[in-house]
């Protein structure tokens, strides 16, 4: 096991309330809650294909994507996509669909796990290559520069998030984007999912400098790192890298670190991470640290969110049956959506 | 009616296109303030400014990526490829996102996008410079390939793709750029899908497009001479083909020859070939036959250069010979 990096900590925490908490709370579970049938459907031969699932990451896309405005600002993922499309509100009961490549699914049976669109919550996507919805995000974040500047929107102030993993840090298109989002000052928030591990590559083999968050400086952009298991500490970071990009003062670089708690996709054997590795990350579960933050704060208790867990659970519930009493995609249709005139 | 050069004649199509529409922009290396390689957008962000000229970085595949993520949510990018072999660069944007994305995301997105520029054999360019990019993206589902070559056609076409809202890879060629023709003063869009009847004829089709169409009415110059009455057909449209025209053409003369100037290799000929065999064959009294560039990285050197690509007289030679059956 390679050396941990030191928990970043910030001087202090943005403030919360109660409602707010127990939002992040749920939409944690939500995402928990939809991996763990993931992978129960996927080994009882239900969903096929790669399946990555999110378990451990969730303080990244709701500490970020809760600190923006879901369905209406613009959030582009990777091939670990369910639990942002949750997060953007794309309904689980449409995420699960197109993993069982059902015609419900919200890519129509077209797309599957690594490739969730919903236009309608402004997801643009889930792109399977490493890097290149790096520069789809950028396409957003320009286009409303553009609406505003050149056709005189005043309302278009959305952002863009952009999330990737470590591995994607070394990639040209990682680079290329940060350069322009700086050069032109976009409203895009570069977001780093550094869970360690580019499958079996571990991040300090194959980079020369781990640090990503310092990646930014070269740029002129704000990089910032922050603990990936603390839902408040992201959001923290998130709500000012949202209100920069809005402001116009252009984008930022969040590095959070934290730690998938399964394997790269369900088809990895998951071998080379240490058993001290893992236990170490497990022993900080982001929806337990909330969870305490929340009783410690006397904003909730374990009653509580015990109900919020039921329900989450019962959401779920509903979207597996969706799923497999939806219907097949019609063979006839086969072409359906090749170009554009196939509404 | 106005004399213009193609170069002009596409500047006119996206400065009209851009005037008619604030969502349409141009992106590429160098358009804005140098007006393009070729000079296609000269001044024009001038009066546009620069965002809707915008120079970029020399990132292909980023600054293409940036152009669908943009058509993904509302507005009509243009791509200028410098030269379109760099955009072997942005293969993965082309295809995986330009092309298959709307299929992938069952139709949540469309991409209206063009990406336009120079290709083919100039002069003594050297491999890279030389390339004819349509062989190689023509398996890519989802994206039209369309192919100009004359002013006239250039202008109308142009401002179709702009309109349309499929990604679309519209191909110049670097020794066009200079033709001339007089264009209408009145505005005309041309339809993307329908191949050019060139020349009526009965003997033979001679299926051909981009600067390979010049070749081939330089030989039927010749051959008119000689008594030959070939049919000419410029594809104009790459993917899909118009096999309206192309079949009517076939059914009336029966023997086809393609002249194109990408490789022999799955080239355009060879998908061509194919399909007439697939859906004429009992209509054709010969094989079809291919004159193709070789099968090399053209070389820079003049002689084997011309050698690379197919010429005039071998057009001649190839209508004589089919025409008298002895192919």
């Amino acid at each position: 096991m390679m050396q941990e990096r030191a928990i970043p900590t910030l001087p202090s925490i943005a403030p919360i309330t109660r409602e707010e908490g127990l939002r992040l709370y749920e939409d944690m579970v939500l995402g928990r809650f939809f991996e763990d049938k993931c992978a129960e459907m996927y080994y009882r031969g239900k969903m096929f294909g790669f399946v990555h699932l999110y378990n451990g990451q969730e303080a990244v896309s709701t500490g970020v994507i809760q600190s923006m405005r879901p369905g209406e600002d613009y959030v582009c993922s990777t091939y670990r996509d369910h639990v942002h499309a949750l997060s953007v509100g794309v309904p689980a009961r449409n995420v699960m669909a197109e993993l069982f490549g059902k015609a419900t699914g919200c890519s129509k049976g077209r797309g599957g796990s690594m490739h969730l669109f919903s236009a309608e919550h402004k997801l643009l996507g889930g792109y399977a290559f490493i890097g290149e919805g790096i520069p789809v995000a950028l396409g957003a974040a320009f286009q409303s520069k553009y609406r505003r500047e050149v056709m005189g929107d005043a309302s278009a102030d959305q952002v863009t998030a952009a999330f990737f993993g470590d591995g994607t840090t070394n990639n040209g298109q990682f680079f290329e984007c940060l350069n322009m989002a700086a050069l032109w000052s976009l409203p895009i928030i570069f977001v780093v999912e550094n869970n360690k591990w580019a499958i079996g590559m571990a991040h300090e083999r194959a980079t020369s400098q781990p640090e990503i968050y310092k990646k930014a400086s070269v740029f002129g952009m704000p990089g910032i790192e922050v603990d990936g298991m603390d839902v408040l500490a992201v959001r923290t970071v998130a709500q000012e890298a949202v209100a920069r990009a809005r402001a116009g003062e252009g984008p930022t670089l969040i590095e959070c670190l934290t730690y998938r708690f399964r394997g790269h996709s369900l088809a990895d054997p998951d071998e080379l991470r240490s058993k001290t590795e893992k236990e170490l990350w497990l022993a900080r579960d982001p929806i337990k640290k909330l969870a305490n933050y929340l009783i410690d704060k006397q904003l909730t208790d374990a009653e509580e969110l015990k109900a919020i867990d039921h329900h989450i659970q019962e959401v779920i519930d509903d979207a597996v049956k969706f799923a497999q009493e939806s219907p097949e995609p019609d063979a006839s249709e086969l072409y359906r959506f090749v170009f554009a005139e196939d509404e | 009616m106005a004399e213009t050069l193609l170069f002009n004649a596409l500047r006119e199509a996206i400065d009209e296109e851009m005037a008619r529409d604030p969502s349409v922009f141009v992106l590429g290396e160098d358009v804005g303030h140098y007006g393009g390689s070729y000079k296609v957008t000269k001044d024009l962000y001038k009066k546009y400014g620069e965002l809707r000229v915008l120079d970029t970085p020399i990132a292909e595949n980023s600054f293409t990526g940036m152009a669908v993520g943009a058509a993904m949510t509302g507005l009509r990018p243009i791509i200028e490829g410098m030269n379109m072999g760099f955009l072997l660069l942005a293969f993965n944007q082309i295809a995986n996102n330009a092309g298959m994305l709307r299929y992938t995301s069952g139709g949540n997105y469309k991409i209206p996008m063009v990406i336009r520029g120079p290709g083919g054999v100039g002069r003594q360019l050297g491999a890279e410079h030389s390339q004819r990019l349509e062989a190689y993206f023509q398996g890519v589902p989802g994206l039209k390939l369309v192919a100009c070559s004359t002013p006239y056609n250039a202008k109308g076409l142009l401002k179709a793709a702009i309109r349309d809202d499929n990604p679309i890879l519209f191909f110049e060629h670097v020794l066009l750029y200079n033709l001339k023709e007089n264009l209408p003063d009145e505005e005309y869009v041309l339809p993307l899908d329908k191949a050019e009847l060139v020349r009526k004829g009965k003997d033979v089709t001679i299926l051909t497009y981009s600067r390979m169409r010049h070749h081939v009415m330089a030989a039927v110059k010749t051959l008119e001479k000689e008594g030959y009455d070939p049919e000419v057909i410029d594809l104009i449209s790459l993917k899909p083909l118009d096999f309206d025209t192309i079949g009517e053409s076939i059914r009336k003369t029966h023997r086809v020859i393609i002249v194109e100037e990408c490789m022999k290799s799955g080239g355009i000929g060879a998908e061509l070939t194919a399909s007439i065999n697939d859906r004429l064959f009992d209509e054709l009294d010969a094989p079809v036959l291919r004159l193709s560039s070789q099968d090399i990285p053209t070389p820079y050197n003049g002689t084997l250069e011309n050698l690379t690509i197919v010429q005039p007289p071998q057009i001649v030679e190839a209508v004589q010979k089919m025409v008298a059956l002895r192919v």
